[in-house]
């Protein structure tokens, strides 16, 4: 029992939001005393295994090319193809953002997230998306705006991430099992993620584009009507 | 092995020698922006600061070789130790960070337009080149995807210089700062685990509790594990390690699992745990104060449903294919 007192450590360390490095020095220490290592036990084991992954430092590499696409546009660009959606409602305007971050994401390109790209840019397109439908947004109808656009940036980014061969999920999955004496390949774990990846993606995209449009309707009855109509006279031409 | 044995040795692969090589120019990055940040005079914590990442560096760098004379890897171990002081004390800090301007980047748009993309993919479909068609490997792809984006930005517009490739890497590196360390450091304590046998300890407990031998229920308690602890942890990441060494060895891949399916699910899996947890801040409390949202849980209540769903869809991905 006393040997998972590292864990435990580990467990309560993160609970209560103390350093993160920090809670892992002291539970390799602890881990090491209750189960007997030595110092040179624990150095060594340290030492030569941060060294064995290494590899997960390759990200540093990758910024020698993502920090300077970010000078040259990118970003601006990129909301440039969103601005492209034909109809845009909020709803499509978080799906398509949902799309693009995944795909990106399935090659490590980063936008700049919530901070960096959903304020900025998603949330004045879906708002606009609104307004330009000729009604005024709704106050509550925007608040669940901001959570939906937010959620799409997490979901697309977490499951697309590990679709990026060479990214630390993989890395790390690699090491894990390497330790128990299992051998896997960073492309074969980035196969297995395509269906997880796709799912979640499109599970979001159709969710939020639907959850959209019933609040569309609770929240603009009279000119949801109004458009309806507008939209069937299009289909009609 | 010495460094210069190692490169001129016929029976190291072409490969292994490559990925050195990227290692060193890493290691380098890491020391540029060590050293840096010792003579920026705005930054308000130089010398932890440069411990820090030029300690890293020369790990990332010369790692393979420093472990390669006795008693190496206790240096390097000694040197980690040296490496997280300054940041378990928070003093690894950016120093002066030259965005680039708005209109910069507008007339680069303007200038680049679709091309942009370009560099940006180039990195992503080298790896999955040299991951499946050469036996260099995929990191050694990540390498050539980069050199490629460098060359076709620099053609793109003269204003990339050199310096500014070293300047945004150092912005970029200094702002995501010492947590980006976190997977290495990770790695490394899941081996302190296993050494210490941890694993075995925990096996035994939850032996007592669930059936040993029925890999479905071994399954489901390991996602399930993972959704969990992700959630108390707020980082999969760091669940992973502990889960894996604890429930997934024993109890499912010692039943004969394909580790490739129950080791990538796992992590997606826990992702699912993020997803729902105040614990990841940074993913689900963060963005609310910075949209100014009423609900404190308005992104995590956006997230629950999909969240579900895919907790559900992998654990029966994972029962159907491993």
């Amino acid at each position: 029992m006393i040997k998972l007192l590292g864990i435990l450590i580990i467990i309560l360390g993160f609970t209560f939001k103390l350093d993160s490095i920090l809670i892992i020095m002291l539970s390799a220490i602890v881990t090491a005393i209750v189960g007997g290592l030595t110092p040179t036990d624990l150095l060594s084991t340290l030492g030569e295994n941060f060294v064995n992954n290494r590899s997960m430092a390759i990200f540093i590499l990758i910024m020698l090319v993502t920090g300077t696409l970010e000078r040259n546009g990118l970003k601006e660009t990129a909301a440039k193809l969103i601005g492209k959606i034909k109809n845009p409602t909020s709803g499509k305007v978080i799906a398509a953002y949902g799309l693009m971050r995944g795909v990106f994401g399935a090659f490590n390109v980063n936008f700049g997230g919530v901070a960096g790209f959903v304020r900025p840019i998603i949330m004045p397109m879906a708002t606009g998306a609104i307004e330009a439908s000729g009604k005024e947004p709704n106050e509550e109808h925007v608040e669940e705006i901001k959570g939906m656009a937010s959620a799409m940036e997490n979901i697309a980014w977490f499951f697309c991430q590990v679709l990026f061969i060479g990214g630390s999920g993989g890395l790390l999955i690699q090491s894990t099992l390497a330790s128990l004496g299992y051998e896997v390949e960073l492309a074969d774990l980035a196969k297995v993620a395509i269906p997880t990846a796709i799912v979640a993606v499109v599970v979001g995209m159709v969710y939020f584009i639907q959850k959209d449009k019933s609040l569309s309707k609770k929240f603009y009855k009279q000119a949801a009507t109004k458009t309806q109509g507008q939209e069937d006279k299009v289909e009609n031409k | 092995m010495s460094m210069i044995s190692f490169f001129t040795d016929t029976s190291v692969t072409l490969g292994t020698k490559l990925l050195e090589v990227v290692y060193i120019i890493i290691g380098l990055l890491a020391i540029y922006t060590g050293i840096k940040n010792a003579i920026d005079k705005e930054n308000t914590s130089r010398i932890p600061t440069c411990i820090f990442w030029v300690t890293l560096g020369v790990l990332i760098s010369f790692g393979r070789f420093i472990n390669a004379f006795e008693h190496g890897s206790v240096i390097s171990g000694i040197m980690i130790f040296i490496m997280v002081i300054p940041a378990m004390l928070k003093k690894v800090k950016p120093g002066k960070v030259e965005l680039p301007t708005a209109e910069q980047r507008e007339r680069l748009r303007k200038k680049n337009g679709m091309k942009v993309f370009i560099p940006a993919l180039s990195i992503g479909i080298c790896a999955i080149i040299f991951a499946t068609l050469t036996d260099l490997g995929a990191l050694v792809g990540v390498a050539v995807g980069v050199l490629f984006g460098i060359v076709f930005l620099m053609i793109m517009s003269k204003e990339n210089t050199p310096k500014v490739f070293l300047t945004d890497t150092e912005r970029l590196l200094s702002t995501v700062g010492p947590l980006s360390i976190l997977p290495m450091l990770l790695a490394a304590l899941g081996a302190v685990f296993t050494k210490a046998g941890v694993g075995e300890v925990i096996a035994l407990y939850v032996q007592s509790i669930i059936p040993e031998g029925n890999l479905t229920i071994g399954i489901i308690v390991y996602c399930l594990g993972m959704v969990f602890f992700t959630m108390i942890m707020g980082n999969a990441f760091a669940a992973i390690t502990v889960m894996t060494v604890g429930i997934g060895g024993p109890f499912v891949l010692s039943l004969g699992a394909d580790p490739t399916v129950v080791g990538m699910l796992a992590l997606t899996t826990g992702f699912c745990g993020t997803l729902l947890t105040p614990m990841a801040a940074n993913f689900n409390v963060v963005p609310v104060a910075m949209l100014d949202m009423k609900n404190r849980f308005g992104v995590i209540k956006n997230q629950m449903f999909v969240a579900i769903f895919m907790i559900m869809f992998q654990i029966a991905y994972m029962l159907l294919c491993s």
